[in-house]
């Protein structure tokens, strides 16, 4: 560290300045929504005395609670399928070879790097057209609406959570396993016992992004939702485009405060993990 | 003789104990692949079904001909989408996609460079507490994010309050690609820090040290030793910031005007308004491939931490 001692004085209170600029950056837009939001003037961005006024017509307005329950099945749904197929998906990953195995790899690997606006046009191009070849095929029917929304959610939230499994078994002793086995552990014991409480941050990790990813997504649930199953961001990004209101501003931080609070669990379990290693 | 005939016997045995050694081997590794297969199953099913199979179908749809009545007729091969890439119009929309991309990108690296050569200097403790308060934003809701610069750069907004009170007289940067630049350095400043505060933390100092000891000055040292073992931080950064700002739809939509059309909005409306679906496919296709190759000259190159 003694390179920080020798930078000149200069250098030094730049570096602060721009630390202090960046995080005033990041953070007087979120507070100023927050101002704003309890502000009593039809205008978003004047203040006119305080009021909850907007609180309430958030929770007297049906369509945004329609919204926001939907949001939330959706969430909640698509996370725990995807945190069940994408615990798998790492563990196979992690533990075993077999074959198709480096194409299951990178196929798990597209969602992540793909562009929103090509998933939600793949996502709509598969639930109208695709659809009418399983329906010949096999008489399934499916018309866009929560489930189409749910499986496009699931569809992405796969490989997030077992890029996050697959980071913590990779850090994991694997002789802990072979020792279980060794004292006459079955494998499902092994499993129960030894790993699954190991790699548990990891996927309880995975599940507060998958539930994050799911309750952020505008582009992809845009695309493939129908009437009444419209997403709260969904909903929000319509409202924005018709026109700003100070509803828009209460919307905004409520759903402000549920990804803070996913982010602070997720810290706080992070925190946890650390922890239990040093021990 | 007897003895010969005992050693056979006894090399058969050890033999044939090898023999089954490798075949229970055999065995076993035959019978754990299956079992990871199976492990894998569901998730390679759906992702089969919801995934590689939807992308396909798109791929199909780019050499598909658009029909007077704005259908898609699945006959009549032809590349005319991708054609209709080089036009001027979608030309148009292309350059200003990657003009807009570029320019995020760089002010991205150079507000986040010296932030996290800040972060990464500060003693452990300090800069456990300053990283929460990068993740904070990270992983806040990115709709609501954008729209919160709606707010402040509207026409009585409080930016536009505070520059005519200070006689500057009244903004007007809402629906110009400023506002959509502000917006996306703001998204996606933080993919710039992570990667960018990895490497550099990273760095063994005392080679910094070396260099003063051989007479460099503070900028020699800096340009010679810190900035080259920073690289991959600054490549991995920039391919995650220029990658999803080139895709960028939400920004574009909420900050930007009429003439901020990026790719983005433009293949949302082929789908959504014109109805040309082969145009809006190919344009997607074109999309992905671009980051694809992007990513693996990444991964090619070394990089791991994405």
């Amino acid at each position: 560290m003694s390179s920080t001692q020798q930078m000149r004085g200069t250098t030094k209170w730049a570096l602060n300045l721009n630390a202090v600029l960046v995080y005033l950056f990041f953070y007087a837009p979120i507070f100023l929504l927050v101002v704003y939001s309890f502000s009593n003037d039809n205008l978003v961005g004047r203040w006119g005395g305080f009021t909850f006024n907007w609180y309430r017509e958030f929770a007297a307005n049906d369509e945004v609670q329609t919204a926001l329950s939907v949001s939330i099945k959706v969430a909640i749904i698509s996370t725990l399928v995807s945190v069940v197929l994408g615990t798998l998906a790492a563990l196979a990953l992690e533990r075993a070879t077999f074959r198709g195995q480096r194409i299951f790899d990178a196929l798990l690997y597209l969602p992540i790097i793909i562009p929103d606006v090509t998933m939600a046009v793949m996502m709509l191009l598969f639930f109208t057209q695709g659809i009418n070849l399983l329906d010949s095929w096999f008489g399934i029917r499916l018309s866009k609406g929560v489930t189409t929304v749910t499986l496009s959610h699931i569809a992405f939230s796969i490989s997030f959570v077992s890029i996050v499994v697959r980071a913590r078994l990779d850090g994991m002793n694997q002789k802990l396993e072979e020792a279980a086995q060794d004292l006459y552990a079955s494998r499902l014991q092994a499993f129960r016992y030894v790993t699954l409480p190991q790699i548990m941050p990891g996927i309880a990790g995975g599940a507060l992004l998958a539930l994050t990813l799911s309750l952020d997504d505008v582009v992809i649930t845009q695309f493939v939702a129908g009437p009444g199953s419209t997403t709260l961001p969904v909903y929000v990004f319509g409202l924005i485009r018709r026109g700003v209101s100070p509803l828009i501003n209460a919307v905004s931080v409520v759903m402000l405060a549920i990804s803070v609070s996913l982010v602070l669990l997720s810290l706080i379990l992070q925190r946890t993990r650390s922890g239990a290693d040093a021990a | 003789m007897v003895s010969t005939q005992a050693a056979q016997a006894e090399q058969t045995s050890v033999e044939s104990a090898e023999q089954a050694t490798v075949e229970f081997e055999a065995k076993a590794i035959r019978q754990a692949s299956r079992r990871g297969f199976l492990m894998a199953l569901p998730a390679y099913g759906y992702l089969v079904l919801f995934f590689a199979i939807p992308l396909m179908i798109v791929v199909v749809y780019s050499f598909a001909t658009r029909t007077s009545s704005g259908g898609t007729a699945l006959s009549g091969w032809n590349l005319d989408a991708y054609r209709k890439l080089g036009e001027p119009i979608v030309r148009d929309i292309l350059f200003r996609s990657i003009w807009i991309a570029l320019l995020t990108t760089v002010l991205c690296l150079i507000i986040a460079y010296p932030f996290s050569y800040y972060l990464a200097t500060r003693s452990e403790r300090v800069r456990n507490v300053l990283l929460v308060f990068v993740m904070i934003p990270f992983w806040s809701n990115f709709l609501v994010r954008n729209y919160a610069w709606r707010v402040l750069l509207g026409n009585d907004g409080p930016v536009s309050q505070v520059t005519s009170a200070i006689g500057l007289g009244e903004t007007r940067i809402l629906f110009t690609p400023l506002a959509v630049i502000i917006g996306l350095v703001y998204g996606f400043l933080p993919f710039m820090i992570l990667p960018l505060y990895a490497a550099i933390e990273r760095i063994d100092w005392r080679l910094v040290e070396a260099s003063r000891d051989l007479y460099a000055s503070g900028f020699e040292s800096f340009r010679r030793v810190v900035l080259p073992l920073s690289m991959p931080g600054v490549v991995a950064g920039s391919i995650l910031v220029f990658v999803p700002s080139l895709g960028a739809y939400v920004t574009p939509e909420i900050l930007g005007g009429a003439k901020t059309t990026l790719l983005g909005s433009y293949v949302v409306v082929q789908f959504l308004t014109a109805r040309n679906w082969p145009v809006g496919a190919s344009l997607s296709f074109v999309l992905m491939s671009v980051m694809l190759v992007t990513t693996l000259i990444y991964f090619r190159s070394g990089g791991r931490t994405l």
